[in-house]
């Protein structure tokens, strides 16, 4: 897309973008680089000057059954809360969408969560699921042992993921809710001449639709659960019990900056950038062929 | 539509309230556990009423937290994100999409990339560079064999390094820029008409029309900026410069399975915290949705 008409002065057009270009470099470009050096060398244990080893760092973190661990959790987390939260703010954005009394009430409420902070969630969410205060407390009292995040790690991953799904179910919602929205509103009123019912019309128009909307939101929700999940761990299991919640962030603030071993870190944060590259790309193919219905 | 559908009705008004409930809940829970005692916060099950210790706790908290000047270094935080990204962003859209030149597209595609990768992948080589901000130019210059002195900027514990970084990013630009490519060319062609220059139509008739963009953004990036938490938890080692989310960490003492934390107080900074975002959110509601909706963030 260009437009017809611009201006020529290149050296203006050089100033006002140099502060982007400038910022991008210094915070972006140079550190993602800093990341593949470091990736591939090794600092002595007495300073100086980093040493090549090649792909000894990634061969050293695939053979560690500490990161498998954290990647085979990572992914756990990533579906099951992806998968909750998209199915629940899915239902919610096509109940909302039918426009019944009252919905504009329903609609203002339910975008609340995406507004709070992730540390905050997971201390709110702790709280409510705490085994010997607030609200699973009772049930602990009727079946002694039932829940106990800290130290059954099934418990713990259903905590985080239950906080994380809260968040981004709100922000689901607004999707879905623009997508449904964005459907012709004749398309749905010719159908109900033709006597389908809302059920009917719901699955045989609406869901069909909503199709580019459903990609897109679970190629971020995977993405955000991947690199975004940091603030709730961290506030709510601290990676525990037993490493049940070490996600991939979590272990690469762990290895970085606890242990101050920034090449394992920075081949770790390569593995997890591939792997967010990988999924921006299938996003941009599913972006790039949205259904036009008009 | 108009068919009569009250059994469907109900169970869709059934399934809002549900979502409602789910919604609500928690920061209803927070509230009320902030209101009492710490003996009556911690009775199984935890009275569904508030207490009667508001004002106790808040202030208790407000001090052992010291949210006063921790809340001004997050709006400082905040507001220098936005402002940074709102700026920054019009000017860097402006330049890619109003001028013709030949490095226009590997600019564009340079700035989209950033898009892919947020600052949690690659946070330990940022942290490095933030603690020795000019250490890119003075490599370079080294491998250029220039032995130029370059000084060491050293961005922990200031408000530069916790605000830069943040707007490093691509999410403005784009939105902006999907804007000026709306604008009709003659809107250009009168202006240029008319005698003005690039930058008189930037200011007279660019921003205005951008108003509403740069809300919707604004919006998002003071929520954005506001909750930031693993950033701060590693630019901060001096306690003065400690965000109002790092303040959380402060208050409990530690993952699960440690004592358990003071949770009346607990709740009362968790409340502290959600609100002024949620503030924010509540009041510029079609801002925020818009803004989320357009840069796909």
């Amino acid at each position: 897309m260009d437009k017809r008409v611009t201006f020529k002065s290149l050296w203006l057009a050089g100033a006002l973008i140099a502060p982007q270009m400038l910022l991008v470099f210094v915070f972006f470009y140079w550190p993602a680089s800093q990341a593949f050096y470091w990736a591939f060398t090794t600092q002595p244990p007495f300073g100086g000057v980093n040493e090549w080893v090649g792909l000894q760092n990634f061969r050293e973190i695939f053979a560690d059954r500490v990161y498998w661990n954290s990647v085979q959790v990572s992914v756990l987390f990533a579906v099951a809360s992806t998968t909750l939260s998209i199915v629940m703010s899915l239902v919610l954005a096509v109940a909302v969408d039918r426009q019944l009394t009252g919905y504009r009430t329903y609609r203002f409420v339910l975008f609340w969560p995406y507004a709070i902070a992730a540390p905050a969630v997971g201390l709110a969410f702790r709280f409510i699921f705490a085994p010997q205060a607030g609200f699973m407390a009772a049930l602990n009292d009727a079946f002694p042992g039932l829940w106990n995040p800290a130290v059954n790690g099934g418990h713990a991953m259903a905590l985080i993921v239950f906080a994380n799904s809260w968040k981004m179910v709100a922000y689901n919602f607004i999707f879905f809710l623009a997508g449904l929205q964005s459907i012709p509103r004749s398309l749905l009123e010719a159908a109900a001449m033709d006597g389908s019912s809302v059920v009917r019309r719901v699955f045989d128009i609406q869901l069909p639709l909503l199709a580019p909307t459903f990609f897109f939101l679970l190629v971020i929700n995977i993405t955000e659960t991947f690199v975004d999940s940091f603030g709730i761990v961290d506030i709510t299991t601290g990676g525990g019990p037993a490493r049940a919640t070490d996600l991939m962030v979590f272990k690469i603030y762990s290895d970085g900056f606890k242990a101050l071993d920034y090449s394992m870190a920075a081949a770790q944060s390569i593995v997890l950038m591939t792997l967010v590259v990988c999924l921006t790309f299938i996003q941009f193919r599913f972006v790039e062929r949205k259904i036009h219905y008009k | 539509m108009i068919e009569r559908t009250p059994i469907l009705n109900a169970i869709t008004h059934v399934i809002m309230l549900i979502g409602v409930v789910v919604a609500v809940l928690p920061i209803a829970v927070v509230f009320i556990a902030s209101t009492h005692d710490f003996r009556t916060v911690n009775m199984v099950p935890m009275p569904l009423w508030p207490g009667d210790q508001f004002f106790e706790n808040y202030a208790r908290v407000w001090e052992k937290a010291d949210f006063g000047a921790k809340m001004i270094n997050s709006l400082i935080v905040a507001v220098g994100v936005t402002a940074g990204k709102i700026v920054i962003a019009a000017l860097s859209a402006f330049a890619i999409v109003y001028f013709k030149y030949r490095l226009r597209m590997v600019f564009f595609w340079l700035i989209f990339i950033t898009l892919m990768l947020p600052l949690e992948v690659r946070i330990v080589p940022t942290y490095a560079v933030v603690a020795d901000t000019l250490s890119p130019f003075r490599t370079i210059l080294d491998f250029l064999g220039l032995p130029l002195f370059v000084p060491e900027v050293n961005l922990l514990n200031t408000y530069t390094g916790l605000i830069l970084p943040l707007v490093a990013t691509a999410t403005g630009t784009f939105l902006y820029r999907q804007f000026f490519l709306t604008i009709p060319d003659e809107l250009a062609e009168a202006a240029k008409m008319d005698g003005a220059g690039p930058i008189r139509f930037f200011l007279e008739v660019l921003i205005p029309l951008s108003k509403t963009n740069m809300a919707a953004l604004a919006t998002i990036m003071f929520v954005y900026a506001w909750n930031q938490y693993l950033w701060p938890l590693l630019v901060v080692t001096d306690q003065d410069m400690a965000t109002a989310t790092m303040q959380l960490k402060k208050i409990v003492p530690g993952p699960l399975f440690g004592q358990p934390p003071i949770w009346n107080e607990a709740m009362a900074a968790t409340l502290l915290v959600m609100i002024p975002p949620l503030l924010v959110v509540i009041f510029m509601q079609g801002y925020f949705v818009r803004g989320l909706v357009n840069t796909d963030k």
